[in-house]
């Protein structure tokens, strides 16, 4: 066996993957790392560095396009709220039927129902959800991405909410029933609470999905409509301005948390 | 030992077997009114007549197919002769998915192998790392790839300045700029399933391969290769599925001519200049193909379990 | 001698003012086509430390889990002091189970767990929590009624769960396989301690294992099952000594099974033929006449060695093997074209009985109520 004092034959090493892995971080970071020192530049040229400055971040919430930059960002953030809440509440119990629901014939059927939209190409779901709101004669505005976006985050919801839930043991809720709670209780007080971080992985996930899509809104919002991603893209396609990227900084930054806190509480395991 | 610990609780149980109709219902009804229901109307789209300010005309119509495959000049009455634009667009499409799938797979594989090799420990932090990126937004993180590559951005400067080039290399607006767009949307899909395969395989049938005289390079092609590939199956398969259908890499990265199929079925619904049947009849025959490659999948996957019982 | 139980007719020697606290009558349990339980009727009596022993896939546990609640009775009923109860869910019945895991709830402390089944049954908050911290006291865990179930060791643990399936005072106390997590040490004291936890309380416990010695330790009467039968049942006095069946011989500690024909019975005795011209008389049973071919089961620790024929049952044999067990010595010895023996000879007993070299022709003895005849 190859101890620290003699580490010469390590089967699992192979040589240059620590580079690939390194070298793949490096592309994965720097677009972002970069973006987000540009967006500090006192420059208003993209090009030239001249030095630390925040003004593009002022800029974002007084300068010209603040105004349609507040009512994107409003809108993204209500939508991407009532969305993953829906979403999450639909998941929770889809996943307890899925999972505590026992075997049934139209189990994978549900399941594929379920994670339809992951499936479906983003693109063809945009097109799909267009043409059905149209053949409706719904009009298409914040309710519509609302719905759209319901429906496109519940997978991502579930997959985290019934991964949590596979991992508990119906032990717990069977011991609840042995100790006189009914169903309703053993949910509540047991099951849910041993839920919860799946529940709010799920959340987190659904949010982050509903506040970044582009291609779904950018079908269903209907004109004067925007959120945050298709103001920017309108922005972007007339060339990259500092604002955008003192924008994009936000975003990132919002993300980062985001999922850093759905990673910390999926990984603050209760059941252990 | 922890209470639970003992089983992996995998299982199906069936608790709430008396609510489960309840239960699901909701989401069914959701996923059934705003995804299913729109796909099966899209395919009824896709068989009308076109509005000329967008929209339809309920009359049945092959045209959007036809328009599809078969040139019959301006005025639709010349012989039918294959139609190039669009499949050339799908080729490419498909090429350029196909590269991506290469690159994400050849940074993919030694990264998702490194990472299954860290001590137990350290092993999340990595995969949380490598997915942090994903979380962003696909706009941003599109255009700040751009950013990064433009031929006056900060890559071409660095190297100008430290005298590797003397012009800047145009990126921007090639194929190689999609394919790098690409690779950098949907990474994680590849890295993630050959992580897992790789955790789960035994190292000791290295060792046993070792012991047996094997070198590394043997070891890696005849013995670890093999028992992971299905999760480097279902890895291309998941990078592959969602980039044929991209739109904001060929859009921001790869310019006019670069268009892939995203941006043609996009095209057919903005203004008063689409063609929703036809729009509608792309998209259809993008998820036909999506389809068959997900079946191919989900049989590989259930081979694959069916081998390891 | 007469035997005392057997698995179908013990029911009528019961005396009429022993209680019954459970009664399991005639009950199946399928799984679509796959039968877990034939048709078990079992007595199990108040203030009984009953035990269901059985290798894994027997059904033991499936009927624990169906006098539980937690899995329905496919025919057949179950009875709890008299009442009819496989119709009721596990809320309402006053049973209450040690699971295999304790299944300790995570998220709550200690204290709010054994104080669970209280609350549930309507009891305040503060109520519960001072009757669960007299639990707590009882099996010695006040100190920890603020911590969580994982920052406690597993013995720990298993008291906690004792101590949450006793707070709301169950009829009957189910206990599935609780010390199979526990190491050998920890089990071993744990075994005394839920014996006399039984004693104290007088709550009839309804024990589940796999493991024979452990069965053998604590029970006042055990059930043999496998493959969904009840195989024997009776004190674990009659399971050791007079097996009924070739599985319980072999499944309860260790034993020569040798295969014979009945050549004669009279007087109680039945008279066997082992193969190679040797005899051996043991004791007859009811089931078993002239001219079958069964099984015969004679516990190495009966046998013992000797240079000349012992009184009582002598055949000649040449000794091939001796194996330090520790405590014992266990000897392999081959009978002349016959079946081979295994004996044990303690070594504190090394005064009296001898031991051999291997090649060396002797007698391997025993009396003749050691041997005992299986119904197959």
């Amino acid at each position: 066996m190859a101890t620290a004092k003699s580490a010469k034959f390590d089967i699992k090493a192979y040589r240059g993957f620590k580079a690939i892995t390194l070298l793949c971080l490096f592309v994965l970071y720097a677009p972002l790392i970069v973006v987000t020192i540009y967006s500090f530049n006192a420059s208003a040229s993209l090009t030239n560095w001249e030095g630390v400055s925040f003004r593009w971040y002022v800029d974002v919430f007084t300068g010209p396009e603040s105004g349609k930059f507040k009512t994107a960002a409003l809108n993204s953030f209500i939508i991407a709220i009532a969305a993953a809440t829906m979403a999450t509440t639909l998941a929770t119990l889809a996943a307890t039927g899925m999972v505590r629901g026992g075997k049934f014939k139209l189990r994978s059927a549900s399941f594929g129902l379920i994670s339809l939209p992951l499936m479906v190409p983003e693109i063809v779901t945009a097109v799909a959800t267009l043409i059905f709101f149209n053949a409706i004669g719904f009009d298409r505005g914040i309710m519509t991405i609302l719905l759209a976006h319901t429906a496109f985050c519940v997978p991502f919801a579930y997959l985290p909410i019934a991964a949590r839930m596979q991992g508990i043991e119906d032990s717990y809720e069977q011991a609840a029933m042995d100790l006189y709670a009914n169903k309703r209780q053993a949910f509540t007080k047991i099951l849910m609470p041993l839920m919860m971080p799946g529940i709010i992985s799920g959340f987190i996930l659904a949010f982050i999905v509903s506040l970044d899509d582009f291609i779904i809104t950018n079908f269903v919002k209907g004109a004067g409509v925007e959120t945050l991603p298709t103001a920017i893209f309108g922005s972007v396609k007339q060339g990259i301005k500092p604002n955008i990227m003192a924008i994009s900084t936000m975003l990132l930054g919002l993300s980062v948390v985001m999922v850093t806190i759905s990673y910390f509480v999926s990984k603050a395991d209760n059941t252990k | 030992m922890a209470a639970g610990a003992a089983s992996g609780g995998s299982a199906v149980t069936d608790t709430y077997k008396d609510a489960r109709t309840w239960l699901l219902l909701p989401a069914w009804l959701t996923l059934t009114i705003l995804v299913a229901a729109p796909v099966f109307m899209m395919l009824i789209y896709s068989f009308l007549t076109k509005e000329f300010r967008g929209g339809v005309i309920w009359e049945f119509s092959l045209a959007a197919y036809d328009q599809f495959f078969f040139d019959r000049g301006l005025f639709g009455d010349d012989p039918a002769k294959i139609e190039w634009t669009y499949i050339l667009i799908f080729w490419r499409s498909i090429w350029q998915a196909g590269a991506a799938t290469i690159l994400s797979l050849v940074i993919g594989f030694p990264t998702a192998y490194f990472i299954a090799t860290r001590p137990e420990k350290s092993r999340p932090l990595w995969v949380f790392l490598i997915t942090i990126p994903y979380w962003v937004n696909l706009l941003i993180r599109t255009v700040s790839m751009k950013f990064l590559l433009r031929d006056q951005g900060p890559l071409n400067d660095f190297l100008i300045n430290i005298g590797l080039i003397d012009s800047p290399i145009h990126i921007v607006n090639t194929n190689f700029a999609v394919q790098l767009g690409l690779f950098y949307s949907y990474l994680p899909f590849m890295v993630l399933p050959i992580y897992a395969a790789v955790e789960r395989y035994n190292f000791s049938l290295s060792e046993a391969a070792a012991d047996l005289y094997a070198t590394k390079a043997t070891t890696l092609r005849r013995i670890l290769l093999p028992a992971v590939k299905p999760g480097v199956i279902a890895g291309c398969i998941l990078v592959f599925v969602p980039s044929m259908g991209s739109f904001l890499a060929p859009d921001l990265l790869g310019g006019a001519k670069n268009f892939m199929i995203g941006s043609l079925i996009e095209e057919q619904f903005k203004g008063n200049a689409g063609n929703w049947p036809f729009g509608a009849a792309a998209s259809m025959i993008l998820m036909s193909m999506v389809l068959v490659l997900l079946m191919f999948y989900a049989r590989q996957q259930a081979k694959s379990e069916k081998a390891e019982g | 001698m007469v035997e005392e139980t057997s698995a179908t007719g013990w029911e009528t020697q019961l005396s009429k003012n022993e209680q019954i606290a459970i009664d399991v009558r005639d009950a199946v349990k399928r799984y679509g086509d796959f039968t877990a339980l034939k048709t078990i009727s079992l007595s199990i009596k108040d203030n009984e430390f009953f035990t269901l022993l059985g290798p894994s896939g027997c059904g033991k546990t499936t009927l624990l889990r169906m006098i539980a609640g937690f899995e329905d009775v496919t025919e057949g009923g179950i009875f709890l002091y008299g009442d009819e109860i496989e119709n009721l869910p596990p809320y309402q019945r006053p049973v209450n189970t040690v699971f295999q895991n304790y299944a300790l709830f995570p998220h709550m402390t200690i204290l709010d767990n054994v104080a669970f089944g209280l609350e549930m049954r309507g009891a305040n908050k503060s109520d519960a929590r001072k009757k669960a911290g007299e639990m707590l006291e009882l099996v010695q865990l006040s100190q920890f009624s603020a911590r969580k179930p994982s920052q406690l060791s597993g013995g720990q643990q298993q008291r906690v769960a004792l101590a949450r399936a006793l707070a709301p005072q169950p009829k009957v106390l189910l206990l599935d396989e609780p010390l199979s997590a526990l190491d050998l040490k920890l089990r071993k004291a744990m075994q005394l301690e839920l014996k006399h936890l039984q004693r104290e309380t007088g709550i009839t416990f309804i024990f589940v294992t796999h493991d024979q010695e452990e069965a053998l330790t604590m029970s006042d009467r055990i059930a043999v099952m496998s493959a969904g039968e009840l195989q024997q049942l009776g004190s674990p006095n009659d399971i050791y000594e007079r097996p009924r069946n070739m599985f319980v011989a072999d499944f309860i500690g260790e034993t020569n099974l040798l295969e014979v024909s009945v050549d004669k019975v009279e007087n109680g005795r039945a008279i066997c033929h082992l193969g190679g011209g040797h005899e051996l008389t043991c004791n007859a049973v009811d089931e078993v006449g002239v001219g079958s071919k069964v099984h015969l089961s004679i516990r190495p620790e009966r046998l013992f060695m000797s240079e000349e024929p012992a009184e009582g049952e002598s055949l000649k044999a040449k000794v091939r093997e001796n194996i330090f067990v520790g405590t014992d010595i266990t000897t392999i010895l081959d009978l002349a074209d016959g079946p081979e023996f295994i004996v044990r000879t303690s070594n504190s007993d090394r005064g009296n009985k001898r031991i051999f070299e291997p090649g060396t022709d002797m007698y391997v003895n025993m009396e003749v109520g050691a041997a005992r005849l299986l119904v197959d």
